[in-house]
């Protein structure tokens, strides 16, 4: 791959003293692709998209959000009644946050079916964590700031986590919330964090990318780029299947925020925060239910270990486990579509997560889809267990029991014999 | 792109054909990138709220003739001055091609007795003095802006000095004799 010539004499002036654009030209353009990559591939590029849109929402609200208790509600309410357009922008952050985890938990799944996590992507994949702390903490801090109910009493019950720790939970505590309650200098750093966290994340992207680049784009097969013949430049063939997506993605984000703007959220954050009554039924958002029931299933003590801690323990190990698959996961095969038997695990692994958002979202002690006798707490547990064993238990001991299907020799061939049997 | 991978000849009608599509694509996505920016662009304009605080309503009973006031309106001064019949006499008196800004008396009040005028000196949006008694009314008997000294005479009009115009008129309407609303 050779520099590339530019014939216009601005273009190239500049290049010669900052190659920028050539180095754009390197990852936007000719950035050798695998020719096979499916639909499945967009979702990078959309989160992408959805983090400068929240980006750019975010700071036209801010010209108009009050970070004040006494006025932090009014402002937002100001917004949706006399700013121009203050609904639209506002119903685009707020279904924003939402779009954009589920496009990355889409972009995660993809990774896990794949093995996009594998050598030599462990850095891609870890950063990708990084990416996903970063936008739970800011998704968190960003729901306070309306200062609603939920907003109060979300705050509440997250740094509260904090006090399950021995000796340091207390004063931890205190410090987060730099006072003895959720209160204004609470709202004040939020606020503060808030606008802060997003460009932490643009940062982790540019080395997600940079990594990405480094080691090339996974692909359905799993099989790494051998020959020219298996890459394809990345524009016009990806920056056109992107723009498609993007369209597709678009009706569905309108869509939310059109037609059902508060469908994701709670009706409680409409009423102003009262720090002297907690609403009866208090969930957090939608993204965070899975996570919240690994935390509810804790109900036990294990080795004089309080189920407080062990519960935060455990919600925290349910992100960072991710951080070493890279080594769980022994099988020599990248790609689910040659593991038979994997396959059926992962599949098992989307639902079990499914299940353990539903029972975020009960009472602990509803019954399970309604069925007698299965109490949500029963079977928050179960999932919980399947949760970690899937990582702990199958991903090592699959990939050393499976037979896995043959490989491909190489991209090119697997598109051609698929092309053949089509 | 400068960079052109095709270089022979029988590519031509191709190369034409995918420029019209690159150019009708990115046409239209700019049309829609600039549609989405719109709102955006626009929640920066003045609030309904701001809006429904743009008039006020001014009683003009309690100042004595000679004197003048300042109001507060859209987050500017405005300069209310009951004028003494020399005042008005002088403002008349001036002849238009002495003016910097020409513009007659008449065109500037509703009532004779009454100068209102938005209180930001056009030259770099100071306040001139001259309102409060006792401060300095320039050379003109009008206002004198401290900044870099322009001298306002008694219709407001600007006669020495950087500022380019007038001071500005407001829109107003007398309510009563004695209340106007100013916006």
């Amino acid at each position: 791959m050779s520099a590339p010539q530019w014939n216009n004499k601005v273009v190239k002036w500049v290049d010669d003293r900052l190659p920028v654009i050539s180095m754009l030209h390197h990852s936007a353009y000719e950035y050798p692709t695998p020719k096979n990559l499916s639909y499945m591939w967009n979702f990078g590029s959309l989160a992408g998209f959805v983090l400068v849109t929240m980006i750019l929402s975010g700071i036209f609200l801010v010209m108009n959000y009050t970070p004040h208790t006494d006025m932090a509600f009014e402002s937002v309410e100001r917004i949706m009644r006399d700013v121009n357009y203050g609904w639209l922008i506002r119903y685009i952050h707020m279904n924003g946050a939402s779009m954009f985890f589920i496009v990355v938990f889409i972009h995660i799944f993809r990774g896990l079916y794949y093995g996009s996590y594998k050598a030599p992507r462990e850095m891609l994949w870890w950063i990708g964590i990084l990416i996903l702390l970063a936008m739970m903490a800011t998704a968190f801090m960003g729901y306070v700031l309306p200062w609603g109910q939920m907003s109060f009493w979300g705050a509440t019950v997250i740094t509260n986590l904090f006090s399950a720790f021995p000796i340091i939970g207390d004063p931890l505590v205190t410090w987060l919330w730099g006072g003895f309650s959720v209160d204004n200098p609470t709202l004040n750093r939020f606020f503060s964090l808030h606008y802060l966290m997003p460009f932490v994340i643009l940062g982790l992207v540019v080395l997600h990318v940079w990594a990405l680049h480094t080691v090339r784009s996974n692909n359905p097969t799993g099989v790494e780029i051998k020959t020219p013949q298996d890459s394809i430049p990345f524009h016009p063939y990806y920056t056109i299947k992107d723009l498609y997506g993007l369209g597709v993605f678009l009706i569905f984000f309108s869509a939310f925020v059109f037609f059902a703007p508060d469908y994701l959220g709670h009706p409680d954050n409409y009423i102003p925060a009262n720090p002297l009554v907690t609403p009866p039924y208090i969930v957090p958002e939608w993204y965070f239910l899975p996570f919240y029931a690994i935390l509810r299933s804790i109900d036990f003590t294990i080795f004089g270990i309080p189920a407080k801690l062990l519960g935060v323990l455990a919600m925290f190990a349910s992100i960072v486990i991710l951080f070493v698959i890279p080594w769980l996961d022994t099988s020599k095969v990248r790609s689910s579509k040659f593991r038979p038997v994997y396959k059926w695990f992962f599949w098992l692994f989307v639902i079990d997560t499914f299940i353990l958002g539903y029972c975020g979202a009960k009472a602990p002690d509803d019954y399970f889809l309604g069925i007698p006798g299965l109490k949500v707490i029963v079977m928050g547990q179960l999932s919980t267990l399947y949760y970690f064993a899937h990582f702990l238990v199958v991903m090592p001991l699959v990939g050393k029991m499976e037979r896995t299907k043959p490989l491909p020799a190489s991209i090119s061939e697997s598109v051609l014999k698929e092309g053949a049997n089509a | 792109m400068s960079q052109t991978v095709h270089s022979s000849g029988e590519h031509q009608p191709d190369e034409n054909r995918r420029d019209f599509l690159t150019l009708a694509t990115t046409a239209v996505g700019a049309v829609g990138v600039g549609c989405a920016l719109l709102p955006f662009v626009d929640s920066m304009n003045p609030s309904k709220d701001v809006l429904a605080l743009a008039s006020v309503e001014v009683n003009l009973a309690n100042i004595p003739v000679g004197q003048a006031i300042k109001v507060m309106w859209r987050g500017k001064p405005v300069f209310i001055r009951h004028r003494t019949e020399r005042e008005i006499n002088e403002a008349e008196d001036v002849a238009l091609n002495e003016l910097v800004d020409p513009q007659s008396d008449d065109a500037r009040v509703e009532k004779k007795e009454w100068l209102i005028v938005v209180g930001v000196c056009t030259h770099l949006g100071c306040i001139p003095m001259g309102t409060a008694t006792g401060e300095t009314r320039g050379d003109y008997d009008g206002w004198y802006c401290p900044c870099h000294g322009s001298h306002y005479d008694t219709s407001g009009r600007i006669r020495r000095g950087p500022a380019p115009l007038n001071l500005v008129v407001p829109e107003y309407e007398f309510l009563t004799d004695t209340s106007v609303r100013i916006g």
